[in-house]
């Protein structure tokens, strides 16, 4: 491995597995990401996209393997994962909003206590990325009261309130009605542009193509192939992404 | 059969005549026995005089169910948290307790409250204000070395047993409600750079406490009535009264109906504040 290499990727996966009792979820997957970088992910069902997402912020302790994010190694035994955490914000299928707790204070919860930011500060930086996902005027409301479009850019909001370095999405509009969809990747469209480096398990086409700089395709619990979204919708190599592209285009 | 559309289970046992089928008949009857009963202390010597004998539990029978109630709550909780922990010697504490005191009759374990763990707890902070004398802290460790078993009454002891069964089982609820919370609200909490604890603090329990605030107004109104127990040992509550009312008097009939009343219009009152929370968070939601 090259040094020059190693510090453009803020994300290095090497070699991990995990499994679930006699389910192998990975076997053996490395993967780099550069700093700025939009990653699609997409793999038939259990392939172990979401076990892959997870092990990047330790949501999953992986059985083997080293991973190294923004130059921690994050899988050892002294590293504070909350620290790491607070730099990776993760979006989630179900949202997860927290239901107890207005739209607001969703937005500044992290924001007191694992930055320790003030109340001011706090609620201005929400409001600002409530503005920037495109529903200021929702402060207030509990989630409940929000459509699920509503809710998932909420969820975008109150991890960038915490100014990550990597933001994870994990299938963002899977659970999403077909007509908000849009308003969701429009969000992570802007996002990709504005630099964010970005890991997106995500079968939606459109975002690949507008905001992908590649794409990976994982089966059984590997790396199959990779590429650009040109070279890999247009000429996929491998057998398997052939009849996988053919379910889902 | 006169009705052909009726789904099995849903039928009733005679066609409907009238809307008299509907009333809430048990209600009424308890509401007419309590003026019953009411009408008689106002008008009846014997019951007047039992009345007013027994009455002067109430006071204890609030105190003892209070306060062990809050204990309970604050063990309850601590428990509960190791109940779902990671931490294998937490939980394994945590759960070693809650099987125990759920296996043992609440009668046994007022006993053993009262006559074996105050006793030994005592010993121990005798134990410890000793020590801290040896160690120079004289002043502090006096005062500890001198509690004395006579300091706590038998309605502390009594306390110290409800508090430690019923702690058990708030522990259960506790359990219940966090595990009640979906997994993927603790995930979030954690992806977002808090601690467990935070998670917690901030994402978990406010969500779990109003889906136990029922079961725990259920467990108020068992402890309630569980705290008759504690007359074995000479606890001056409504039910202690109650028998040694009857014990002079013999008017069984007087002093039992006395006693049924007050805790009746104490539990049912509950009950129905139970209810009413019950609605008001389903509502909420
Ligand atoms: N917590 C768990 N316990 C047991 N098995 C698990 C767990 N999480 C994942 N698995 C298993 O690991 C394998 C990979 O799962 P993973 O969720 O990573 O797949 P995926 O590619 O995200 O699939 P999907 O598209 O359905 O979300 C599957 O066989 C799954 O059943
Ligand atoms: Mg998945």
């Amino acid at each position: 491995m090259d040094a020059n290499q190693n510090s453009d990727s803020i994300i290095q996966i090497d070699e991990v597995t995990k499994s679930f009792g006699k389910v192998k979820a990975l076997q053996g997957v490395s993967l780099k990401v550069k700093r700025g970088e939009v990653l699609v992910i997409i793999g038939p069902s259990g392939s172990g996209k979401s076990t892959l997402l997870r092990c990047i912020n330790m949501l999953e302790f992986p059985d083997g393997g080293h991973i190294v994010v923004d130059g921690t190694p994050v899988m050892h035994k002294r590293t504070n994962i909350n620290t790491v955490r607070a730099e990776v914000g993760m979006v989630f299928q179900q949202f997860n909003l927290f239901p107890h707790l207005t739209v607001l204070e969703n937005v500044m919860l992290a924001q007191k206590i694992v930055r320790g930011r003030g109340r001011e500060e706090a609620e201005k930086i929400a409001r600002q990325q409530l503005k920037h996902v495109g529903i200021p005027e929702k402060a207030d409301s509990y989630p409940t009261q929000l459509s699920g479009g509503q809710q998932q850019r909420v969820a975008i909001a109150r991890s960038l309130a915490m100014n990550p370095k990597i933001m994870l999405f994990d299938e963002p509009t899977s659970a999403l009605d077909p007509e908000m969809i849009k308003e969701v990747l429009d969000v992570m469209v802007a996002l990709a542009k504005e630099g964010m480096t970005m890991v997106v398990v995500s079968h939606e086409m459109g975002f690949a193509r507008a905001a992908a700089n590649r794409i990976v395709f994982m089966d059984g619990g590997r790396i199959i192939e990779e590429g650009t979204p040109e070279g890999f919708f247009n000429n996929p190599r491998e057998e398997r992404t052939k009849s996988f592209l053919s379910k889902i285009l | 059969m006169t009705t052909t559309n009726e789904k099995i289970g849903e039928g009733r046992l005679f066609p409907s005549t009238s809307k008299l089928e509907e009333l809430p008949w048990w209600a009424l009857i308890i509401g007419l026995a309590a003026v019953l009963i009411i009408f008689s202390i106002l008008t009846t010597p014997l019951y007047r005089d039992a009345f007013d004998f027994i009455r002067e539990g109430i006071v204890t029978t609030v105190r003892v169910t209070l306060t062990a109630y809050a204990f309970a709550i604050v063990g309850g909780l601590f428990l509960g948290l190791g109940r779902v922990s990671k931490n294998v010697i937490y939980y394994n504490f945590a759960t070693l307790y809650v099987e125990l005191m759920r296996g043992i009759p609440m009668l046994v374990i007022i006993l053993y409250g009262a006559f074996v763990v105050v006793p030994i707890g005592l010993q121990l902070i005798n134990g410890l204000g000793s020590w801290l004398t040896g160690i120079g802290l004289a002043g502090l460790g006096a005062t500890l070395q001198q509690v004395d078993i006579q300091d706590v009454d038998m309605s502390g002891r009594a306390i110290a047993g409800l508090a430690m069964g019923y702690a058990a089982f708030e522990a259960e609820v506790f359990r219940a409600g966090i595990q009640s919370i979906e997994r993927g609200q603790m995930e979030a909490a954690r992806s977002l750079g808090m601690t467990y604890v935070q998670a917690m603090r901030y994402v978990i329990l406010p969500q779990a406490f109003r889906r136990v605030l029922p079961p725990l107004g259920n467990d108020f109104i068992a402890i309630l009535k569980d705290s008759s127990l504690i007359s074995v040992l000479a606890v001056r509550d409504i039910t202690q009264l109650g028998k040694l009312y009857r014990a002079r008097t013999f008017s069984s009939f007087e002093a039992y109906n006395i006693m049924a009343f007050l805790y009746l219009s104490m539990t049912i009152s509950l009950s129905m504040l139970v209810k009413f929370i019950e609605r008001r968070l389903g509502r909420g939601r």
